[in-house]
């Protein structure tokens, strides 16, 4: 057996592809409520339900969305420039610790400047994050993957220390949690009743944005060409330190973001558990969207519904809600494979040759 | 007749659409040198792939003295005794020659090797073959004409009775190849079959008992060697009569002013250094540079082109300082046309237009303000597509998808007809028709020849003696990262060039 590449990639194989892959996540979890004992239609409505079946489940699904596009759009903005950025997830708790730093109540300013203030703090501490790393890449050839993966690990050490510490909110009762955000630093909610917040103005703005930055503009240019290939786009006159560093305050940037509107939105302060990986499952958003800005709206309001999904299924038919982490993984899967079926045909060889 | 070492029938293999080989068969005899004569694209190389198991055919089977090879299987064909020698070497830099030849054919189970054994084995093919190599030597050391000496070994001491030599001439200095082809006569004389690839006319003259030429994938004509000359083959490989690649003469000028000086010229390079090169051009010349590829002459167009620093040395483009970043250097009027236009001249996953306007795009007539002036991209893509005759390519297309001519046209088109409607000054191709069909060949030097009337001075860098002659006005020869004294093309003969690309300068001078 092996792969020959096609010569054209028609829009029916393209949508064969999908499809299947879209088959095939829906029977391998079938497959898993049917093994943990549930009725599996059931359990699909419920889950379907759960997540889009009402005002309050889209909204809930919304609110769970919002971090999800910003660091879907962390990884992807890096990865198109080939900066593998698995560090978007310290770089939210950096965001986070830095907005509640500046909107704690320790600076007095006029709100919209203190609000401004504090984004600009979160969207720097992410970006200096990712700065480092980047920085030794471009001098030194260090491997990013390693170093912003092992970053989230410090990141969080450090943040339990601080939280453990001087950002320790004295009337926590003694919770290992930061001071909570100035009330009027907080998002408005979008509907009255619910938790979906102003925030998601802000991520589909800066989903946007990307698309212009990466199909209109010459940076955009630069950070594509330099991505596909860094040799043609160096000998074609881009400035390939200068883009890689602009990609790096980007991508941490935005994850960084993603942690001050966390906190500005939804959780007023800053724990140690606020993020269940946001940054992390960024990286699978970003892949399920094959890197396009647009595409990442779409992929993290399909992810967070299907966890949003299984969490009100779970308390309905005791299938436990970890079969959200294997949709989403097989989703994934599925994904790399059809767009690789849908590159190469699969040769069988041996079989009915003459 | 005796019954053939070597037997392919029928074979055919596709790409999708593509016919790579359409019902190709041919025999080898014991003892004899049959030349594959096709050009790019005509599907010698799949062929071979299929021969060696590399590729499984859609039809057709291959017999190694009588017995069926099973498809696919590259061990198989190794172990029938079909040995490879690639164009581009397979050895492993960093290990002896020993070792390279030894390598795949210790058992991994054994925990200990049987280097005395070997190096007695390696030393009797050596002196059977006259094939002589030092056995402790790194490879990384050895010259170019010796790497492939040591691939020739490899397979022999594998016990290769069909070798099949992949273009070997292609990275050889002319003394090189006549040594190799002696080689190869004695080899035959102990009864080897060799299959030798080439495009080289003359060598296929020189070598070859029969020829046999592939054309799109098919079986075009085959003959014995004598029967036929090369006009005839050069017709049967093209398809249509060529009219003589002849040297069209340089428009007789006075010599203009100086347009590109480089005096004493510095540069470390991964692999070789740049010693003290100068070199002078005028406007309305071409300078070829001759030499064995990997002599200094990429490092000389990159630091030309601003993708490689320069250690000292003046370089000045009509009396004015090369600037050193890319866009600078682009804006002063410099084409640069890279050798390896696939990794270095396009980016292939992004769209031909984008390619087409990747060296403007910062540029004013592109973009405003970091704004893509889309538009005025477009058209001017469009232009640059119609007037370079780029074919198979859309807008939108991924650059990859482009045939390597019509890549090539892409990137001549981009540097020669710029976005800002200034004609270039300097031009600085490197390998500028390699690995392309004749049609783009002509193409290519057609183009050349155009800028040179117009005015420019074209640096012409090219491991083909035939392109440098045909093309340029005075030539230079690259060795170990020292550029020679340029002459006029007329006053070099074959002999002192092919001396100079060897580095016997001295000699070189005296031949004369």
């Amino acid at each position: 057996m092996r792969l020959e590449a096609r010569s054209q990639v028609s829009a029916r194989v393209l949508l064969q592809a999908g499809g299947a892959a879209a088959l095939a996540v829906v029977v391998i979890a079938a497959l898993l409520v049917a093994a943990a004992g549930a009725p599996v239609g059931q359990t699909f409505v419920l889950m379907f339900s759960g997540a889009f079946g009402s005002v309050f489940a889209i909204s809930e699904t919304l609110t769970r969305a919002i971090p999800l596009m910003l660091t879907g759009l962390a990884a992807t903005v890096a990865f198109k420039a080939r900066l593998f950025n698995i560090g978007a997830e310290g770089q939210l708790y950096a965001g986070a610790m830095a907005a509640v730093a500046v909107g704690g109540g320790g600076i007095a300013a006029p709100t919209p400047l203190l609000f401004a203030l504090m984004l600009l703090a979160a969207v720097t501490a992410g970006a200096l994050l990712l700065l480092g790393p980047a920085l030794m890449k471009l001098l030194w050839g260090v491997d990013e993957v390693v170093c912003t993966l092992l970053l989230n690990f410090i990141v969080l050490l450090a943040v339990g220390a601080l939280l453990d510490g001087p950002m320790k909110d004295a009337a926590a009762m003694g919770w290992p949690q930061s001071v909570a955000l100035l009330g009027e630093l907080e998002l408005s909610k979008l509907i009255a009743q619910t938790r979906v917040h102003t925030g998601l103005l802000f991520s589909l703005g800066a989903a946007l944005a990307l698309w212009v930055l990466l199909r209109f503009t010459t940076l955009g240019f630069d950070i594509r060409a330099l991505g596909a290939n860094a040799r043609a786009a160096a000998f074609a006159g881009v400035p390939i330190t200068r883009t890689m560093v602009l990609v790096a305050l980007l991508s941490g940037g935005l994850a960084g973001l993603a942690g001050a509107i966390e906190v500005a939105g939804r959780t007023s302060y800053v724990t140690l558990d606020m993020s269940p990986g946001y940054g992390y499952t960024g990286i699978v958003i970003a892949m399920l969207a094959a890197l396009h800005p647009l595409a990442v709206v779409g992929a993290s309001v399909l992810v967070a519904g299907v966890v949003v999904g299984a969490d009100s299924m779970s308390r309905s038919v005791g299938v436990p809600n970890y079969l959200a982490d294997v949709v989403v993984a097989c989703a994934l899967l599925a994904v790399l494979t059809a767009a690789m079926l849908s590159r190469y045909r699969l040769c069988f060889d041996g079989l009915g040759r003459p | 007749m005796t019954a053939p070492v070597l037997r392919l029938q029928g074979i055919s293999k596709r790409f999708g659409t593509l016919v790579a080989n359409d019902d190709i068969s041919l025999d080898l005899q014991a003892g004899e040198v049959l030349a594959l004569l096709g050009e790019n694209g005509a599907g010698k190389s799949t062929l071979m792939s299929v021969l060696f198991g590399h590729y499984v055919a859609d039809a057709g089977t291959v017999e190694v003295f009588g017995r069926a090879l099973p498809p696919g299987d590259t061990r198989a064909a190794l172990a029938a005794g079909v040995g490879m020698v690639h164009q581009h070497f397979t050895l492993a830099d960093n290990l002896s020659v020993l070792d390279n030849v030894m390598l795949g054919t210790e058992p991994l189970s054994s925990f200990v090797t049987h280097k005395a054994q070997a190096l007695v084995r390696l030393q009797e093919v050596a002196r059977s073959s006259g094939l002589t190599v030092d056995a402790k030597a790194r490879v990384a050391d050895l010259s170019v004409g010796e790497r492939q000496r040591v691939e020739i070994l490899k397979a022999l001491y594998r016990g290769a009775r069909v070798l099949v030599l992949d273009e070997p001439t292609a990275v050889l200095t002319p003394q090189e190849s006549q040594s190799l082809f002696t080689t190869l006569r004695q080899l035959v004389q102990q009864g080897l079959a060799v299959i030798f690839i080439s495009h080289k006319l003359d060598e296929v003259m020189a070598i070859s008992n029969r020829v046999l030429v592939l054309r799109s994938g098919r079986v075009v004509a085959q003959a014995a060697t004598a029967d036929t000359n090369k006009a005839e083959l050069a017709r049967w490989m093209v398809g249509q009569s060529v009219v003589g690649l002849a040297r069209e003469a340089a428009p007789s000028r006075a010599p203009g002013r100086p347009r590109l000086e480089v005096r004493g010229l510095n540069a470390r390079g991964a692999r070789v250094h740049l010693h003290d090169v100068s070199l002078a051009m005028a406007e309305g010349e071409i300078l070829g540079i001759a030499g064995v590829s990997g002599n200094g002459q990429g490092l000389l167009a990159q630091v030309l082109g601003g993708v490689a620093a320069r250690l000292s040395g003046e370089l000045l483009i009509d009396g004015e300082a090369l600037a050193k970043t890319v866009p600078a250097i682009v804006a002063q009027g410099v084409a640069r046309v890279p050798e390896d236009r696939q990794a270095v001249g396009v980016v292939g996953d992004l769209p031909v237009w984008e390619n087409l306007c990747a060296e403007a795009l910062r540029t004013p007539v592109l973009s405003r303000s970091g704004w893509i002036r889309r538009q005025a991209a477009q058209t001017y893509a469009n232009t640059l597509l119609k007037a370079f005759d780029v074919r198979g390519a859309t807008l939108e297309r991924r650059t990859r998808a482009l045939s390597g001519g019509n890549m090539q046209k892409l990137i001549l088109g981009r540097v020669l007809q710029r976005a800002d409607g200034r004609s270039p000054r300097v031009i600085v191709a490197h390998q500028p028709t390699w690995g392309l069909d004749i049609g783009a060949v002509n193409f290519v030097h057609g183009r050349l020849r155009a800028v040179r009337a117009a005015g420019a001075a074209v640096l012409l860098i090219s491991d083909d003696l035939d392109e440098i002659e045909l093309l340029a006005d005075r030539i230079a020869v690259m060795c170990h990262g020292r550029l020679s004294a340029a002459r006029a093309a007329g006053d070099w003969t074959r002999e002192q060039l092919g001396l100079a690309m060897a580095g016997e300068e001295q000699a070189a001078q005296h031949a004369a």
